[in-house]
């Protein structure tokens, strides 16, 4: 399959990720590449064979609801780019013009 | 200076603490200009936590005493920059410690300092770092492997006795064979992965990288186990493995599968492995061919389960808990702006690439033909180890199909790179384990190493069979001119 540019765009916007010109241009020709490699899995033959996303036979693996101390709180806020009082400040989230 | 061997100083009152920071902080302080391994260094509060340990002496139940070592930037230390040798982390210091950092501290060890990665553990040659590329020790022209590079070029340059790294399809195993050091991946679920900074969160395991097999098995010994933060780790019983590695290996049955020796394989690292199998038949063990049929589908199934996981687990990094976050241009900046442009400015363009490939094998028309379709492959993956284990106790393969590449070399080409994680992938997507340790060097001197897999949780059988090679051989005492 080919990948263009407009299509690294698109997934760019999904994945919340500004990409210059240039980068779309070489991402595309580069994701092409390993797309092509990547499609010799389709010879695999997987009929009736069931999915692997984790290799541990684990299920519902449960603790005790307990109370326990949580972070503290100044030495997480520390690593924020930008906070006021005990809150994350983030840019207005809501358009009051809008 | 060996883990056993600083042990062995301290039992017998010849070093202190101090005086063994001091020797590592002079290597550090001689070749670190050349090598670049640290991505973060503090002498102060390596001598600060040597006198330390002084003060409260070698007391009881602390098997690392007074043991220095380094950590990957990608696993949290309480109040010190973890940064995964990521612009988007820049001035991150965790609020918490890893479990593996917790233990290492309560066993007594002293804390080196951050090493070098590629960016998110996303490389293969450590070039990929906000910081700089790390060198290989053994030929600064080339590059230490990835994306463990700075933790195993510190090992083998002696800056440090022992480091952490973490695996994903190769991370500390490549490295290990490119340094000509051993480097411990182990069973997913062995050691807790609580504090490690997520890649792809199916494969990635945090183990040690150290000069001799006794000495991973040691940190491993202090880092395995059931943790409750961690509920993919195993609660299971760690054996004892310093009783293992005395375990001789008469009537081991050893491996040898048929698809590592492909045509990709350098002849130089063929020949050192076969040597090595001529090596474990005269200790004792046997040798036979074995097939793991679905080798040749590890690598495009890996970059797709990785990168799918990867682009979610990066997800967190946006500008607003932690790490850069854009500055605003003129006039003000929306909610999604800062996202975006964060992101940008943020990530490598190795991160780009799989965060966007990882996109688009996990978008609404793609998914099936291209992650659901690696998920099957990747239980036939598992099955053919399951398969091989029930005819053999050990797989024996070359870590990595070339000796070191050069800087430069395959970095503008993605899935060159990628190739070169051939011989480890399939480990991680099945989730055993498996020990890199040095087993020759190319006649310009270049270290090459070999690969022991065994089945879940027989970690003990890798160091039984490590330990009885590196008893036998002299390779792991070479080291680089520096």
């Amino acid at each position: 399959m080919a990948i263009s540019p407009k299509d690294v765009e698109t997934l760019a916007r999904l994945a919340r990720i500004q990409l210059s010109d240039e980068e779309l241009r070489r991402f595309a020709g580069q994701l092409d590449e390993i797309l092509s490699y990547v499609e010799k899995l389709k010879a695999a033959k997987t009929e009736g064979i069931p999915p692997t996303s984790h290799v541990l036979p684990l299920s519902n693996v449960f603790r005790e609801d307990k109370l326990q101390p949580s972070l503290p709180t100044d030495e997480v806020l520390a690593n924020a780019p930008l906070r006021e009082g005990p809150f994350f400040k983030v840019p207005r989230v809501i358009d009051p013009t809008g | 200076m060996t883990l056993r061997q600083i042990q062995e100083l301290y039992r017998q009152k010849k070093a202190t603490p101090s005086e063994i920071a001091e020797t590592f902080l002079r290597h550090i302080q001689q070749r670190e200009p050349k090598i670049h391994a640290f991505a973060w260094f503090d002498a102060g509060q390596v001598r600060e936590q040597a006198k330390e340990l002084e003060k409260a002496g070698p007391s009881g139940g602390r098997p690392l005493w007074g043991i220095p070592v380094l950590v990957k930037d990608n696993i949290c230390v309480r109040g010190t920059p973890t940064t995964c040798a990521s612009k988007i982390l820049s001035g991150f210091r965790p609020p918490y410690d890893a479990t593996v950092v917790e233990r290492l501290k309560k066993a007594g060890a002293i804390l080196l300092g951050m090493a070098n990665m590629d960016e998110f553990a996303f490389g293969s040659s450590c070039e990929h770092s906000c910081y700089g590329p790390t060198r290989n020790p053994w030929d600064v022209s080339r590059v230490p492997g990835g994306s463990s590079g700075g933790s195993a070029a510190a090992v083998a340059a002696r800056m440090a006795p022992a480091a952490l790294g973490s695996d994903t399809g190769g991370s500390i195993r490549q490295p290990a064979s490119f340094c000509g050091v051993v480097g411990l991946k182990p069973t997913y679920g062995r050691i807790s992965r609580y504090g490690l900074i997520a890649f792809a969160s199916s494969l990635d395991q945090i183990g040690p990288i150290t000069r001799t097999v006794e000495d991973a098995a040691l940190l491993a010994q202090v880092m395995a186990g059931r943790d409750p933060r961690d509920s993919t780790c195993a609660d299971l019983p760690v054996p004892d493995y310093a009783q293992s590695l005395q375990q001789p290996i008469h009537g081991l049955r050893l491996g040898f599968p048929k698809e590592y020796v492909s045509e990709g394989v350098d002849p130089q690292v063929r020949k050192a492995i076969e040597e090595a199998l001529n090596l474990f038949r005269k200790l004792g063990a046997t040798v036979r061919e074995v097939s793991l049929p679905h080798t040749e589908y590890a690598v495009p199934t890996y970059y797709i389960v990785a990168t799918a996981e990867a682009s979610s687990n990066l997800a967190r990094f946006d500008g607003v808990r932690f790490g850069h976050r854009a500055k605003s241009g003129s006039g003000s900046q929306t909610l999604q702006e800062m996202y975006t442009r964060s992101r940008e400015e943020g990530f490598g363009p190795e991160a780009k690439r799989r965060i966007t490939l990882g996109t688009f094998v996990l978008s609404s028309g793609y998914y099936d033909a291209y992650y659901a379709q690696a998920l099957k492959v990747r239980t036939l993956i598992q099955q053919d180890f399951n398969r091989a284990f029930e005819q053999v106790d050990c797989l024996v393969t070359p870590t990595a199909p070339t000796p070191p590449f050069r800087l430069g070399e395959k970095l503008e080409d993605p899935l060159t790179m990628y190739l070169s994680d051939i011989l480890t992938i399939s480990i991680n997507l099945a989730g055993v384990p498996a020990l890199s340790l040095p087993c020759g060097f190319t006649p310009s001197g270049l270290p090459v190493g070999m690969q022991l897999i065994a089945k879940p949780f027989a970690e003990e059988l890798l160091f039984r069979a490590g330990q009885a090679y590196q008893g036998a051989t002299d390779w792991h005492q070479r080291e680089p001119k520096l």
